[in-house]
């Protein structure tokens, strides 16, 4: 099912937002637009897409970032961070203030978030940390208490390493060659700052080797992690089916899911990490696969996990 | 006066010739979120095949110059959950469905056809023909004329008769009229030009294909050219045979070009991933751009570069002026 079929008013729009802002954030840029409707309909963990390239532009497919933040001035703006890493980012980083931009959101599902105040730690790799500082601001909204676990490869790397500190219970730092904080990835740091905090929830967000380490992980101590991944996408929107990955519905039916509309967030368990990149040979339409008679009609999406985090 | 944008697709009057493209538009109900689907010509479904299907592996897609390749690998849930969930869902929309059908055998070709005979809500059936016949080594169905015509003649049998059938068509080879003929020969009802052509890309850092599947399709306005070339080229040999136009239209203009070519209708793929309501701005640009040359129905502007330049001039000055 879409979100627009279910929730019409949280459906995502198309509009052409007006450059804010665009600044340098240590390694990264972020860029803030005037988007109103996206800023009304925003929940953390969802995303924008952009045309980039001008109107006779020979980049095609639209680029997909996480909403780092969304504020009312201007009628409602909202802010996000990226790397300027290929032609499009690029284009994107050399825009100014006034400049128009064809922007569609907010895209995906958000984050599930608990009902009770329970005690959250944050995790994220480089640029992916984005989406974490207004999910942090709406767990406390919940009186949960949020702790930060941030790692990138050098200290410009790692996004939001001050507003963790300022904001998070704790913030824990990993840097790979020790410029800022623990030498190290995050993982390394994951077990003891779970015991530390006492973890109930992991939520995380970054590249996708560490989003698998970090549910493996999470396993171990038997806590439940939601996460947001990364693929590469065309559209945004589910058309395309170029975002897929093999996720296992709470039916026990493995599909392969758009991470567009189905995601970017799963539950960390339910993301068959070791076969992304394949269609597994169990997996829902897979060659040779045969329906189980009891349900010879599958639809295919997985059953929604459940909308807690706890 | 309001420029008659009016289309025809069997029995059925389009409000506009604008569709999307099979494989550009899931069945729809995404693009719902962004314009109404029932004020556009058609919805052309992504490719529906008999059982589900899960597709190929990632990286399914890779950026090229004006246009994207793609191997998806025909992902879908299959006939059954298409019509008790999507055909339903598009009807009670308002919206004009051609299901695009693909399969492995002519059996299974047929098969689709006649389970699609017996559901309500279909306006037209599209045949995607280049599949691999994997009774036939894999080789592709659109580019052999006897493999296509089989097809055809198959799926045109086991359709209920007021449904019209258009065979969509390669432009991967040599002589797309021959297979055009073949296939108007078996009972096509129209053709559908052009799908994608097969390309490649490696990444030179890794060194590598780029795409999990090695080859795929190639799509968006790099191809536009290729697909003029081949609606041209059918025109002249099957003048009376109707042409629904697709190969990178991101304008209005760019489907007037098709419609000038021969196209009575045109479909909007790739460029929707780019704009997710371009259907409906280009249904408004196309107006425009008919407006502006006098050209009071879409009908007169149907294969009109076919005819001598003298003929194209007196006429649009008679009116532009």
């Amino acid at each position: 099912m879409t979100r627009g079929e279910a929730e019409p008013e949280t459906g995502p729009v198309q509009v052409r937002g007006t450059v804010l802002t665009v600044r340098r954030v240590d390694a990264y840029h972020a860029m803030t637009v005037v988007a109103p409707g996206i800023a009304a309909r925003f929940r953390p963990g969802q995303f924008v897409t952009l045309a980039v390239g001008g109107p006779a532009t020979s980049m095609l497919t639209r680029r997909a970032f996480s909403i780092h933040d969304v504020r009312p001035d201007h009628g409602g703006t909202v802010e996000f961070v990226f790397a300027a890493t290929g032609a499009g980012t690029r284009w994107l980083a050399e825009r100014r203030a006034r400049d128009v931009l064809d922007i569609t959101g907010p895209l995906g599902r958000p984050f599930p978030v608990p009902r009770d105040p329970v005690s959250c730690l944050l995790v994220g790799g480089g640029y992916g940390s984005a989406p974490l500082f207004s999910l942090a601001n709406r767990l406390r909204d919940r009186r949960c208490s949020v702790d930060f676990l941030l790692g990138a490869s050098t200290g410009d790397r790692v996004f939001g390493a001050l507003t963790a500190r300022r904001t998070g219970r704790t913030a824990t730092i990993t840097t790979e060659d020790g410029s800022l904080g623990a030498r190290g990835v995050v993982t390394d740091m994951l077990g003891q700052v779970i015991h530390e905090a006492r973890t109930d929830v992991i939520y995380a967000c970054g590249p996708m080797p560490m989003l698998r380490q970090v549910t493996s992980l999470a396993r171990r101590y038997d806590i439940p992690v939601q996460v947001a991944v990364e693929e590469l996408m065309a559209c945004g929107v589910g058309v395309c089916m170029t975002c897929v990955l093999p996720v296992t519905g709470t039916d026990g039916i493995t599909r392969m899911v758009r991470s567009c509309v189905d995601g970017p967030v799963f539950r960390g368990e339910q993301v068959r990490w070791d076969d992304v990149g394949t269609i597994p040979f169990d997996a829902f339409g897979a060659p040779g696969w045969e329906p189980r008679p009891r349900r010879a009609a599958g639809v295919a999406q997985p059953e929604r996990a459940s909308t807690s985090g706890d | 006066m309001a420029t008659d944008l009016r289309g025809r697709l069997g029995q059925a009057e389009l409000p506009n010739p604008i569709l999307t493209a099979s494989g550009c538009a899931g069945a729809g109900r995404e693009l719902a979120q962004f314009f109404d689907v029932s004020k556009i010509g058609a919805i052309v479904t992504k490719s529906v095949l008999l059982a589900p299907r899960a597709g190929r592996p990632t990286p399914r897609m890779a950026e090229t110059p004006s246009g994207m390749l793609n191997s998806i690998g025909l992902q879908g849930p299959g006939i059954e959950a298409f019509l008790q969930r999507d055909l339903p869902w598009l009807l009670s929309r308002g919206a004009r469905t051609v299901v695009s059908i693909a399969g492995g055998t002519v059996d299974e070709f047929a098969e689709l056809a006649g389970r699609l005979s017996d559901a309500a809500g279909v306006t037209a059936i599209e045949v995607n023909i280049s599949c691999p016949n994997v009774e036939h080594r894999g080789q592709v169905f659109a580019c052999y004329p006897g493999a296509a015509a089989a097809v055809i003649d198959a799926v045109r049998g086991r359709t209920r008769y007021e449904i019209p059938v258009f065979a969509k068509l390669s432009p991967d080879v040599t002589d797309i009229a021959e297979i055009a003929r073949a296939c108007v020969s078996a009972g096509a009802d129209g053709l559908s030009l052009i799908n994608t052509l097969l390309g490649m890309a490696i990444d030179v850092d890794m060194m590598r294909p780029v795409l999990a599947g090695t080859t795929g399709g190639l799509s968006g306005p790099a191809i536009r050219p290729v697909a003029v070339r081949c609606i041209w080229q059918v025109r002249e040999a099957l003048p009376d045979v109707p042409i629904i136009g697709m190969g990178g239209v991101r304008t209005g203009r760019d489907a007037l070009e098709l419609i000038l070519a021969g196209a009575s209708l045109v479909s909007v793929g790739t460029t929707i991933f780019h704009d997710p309501s371009a259907c409906i701005r280009i249904v408004r640009e196309l107006e425009e751009e008919l407006t502006q040359r006098g050209i009071e129905r879409l009908s007169d502007a149907v294969g009109l570069a076919h005819e001598p330049r003298g003929a194209a001039r007196r006429k649009l000055t008679g009116n532009v002026l």
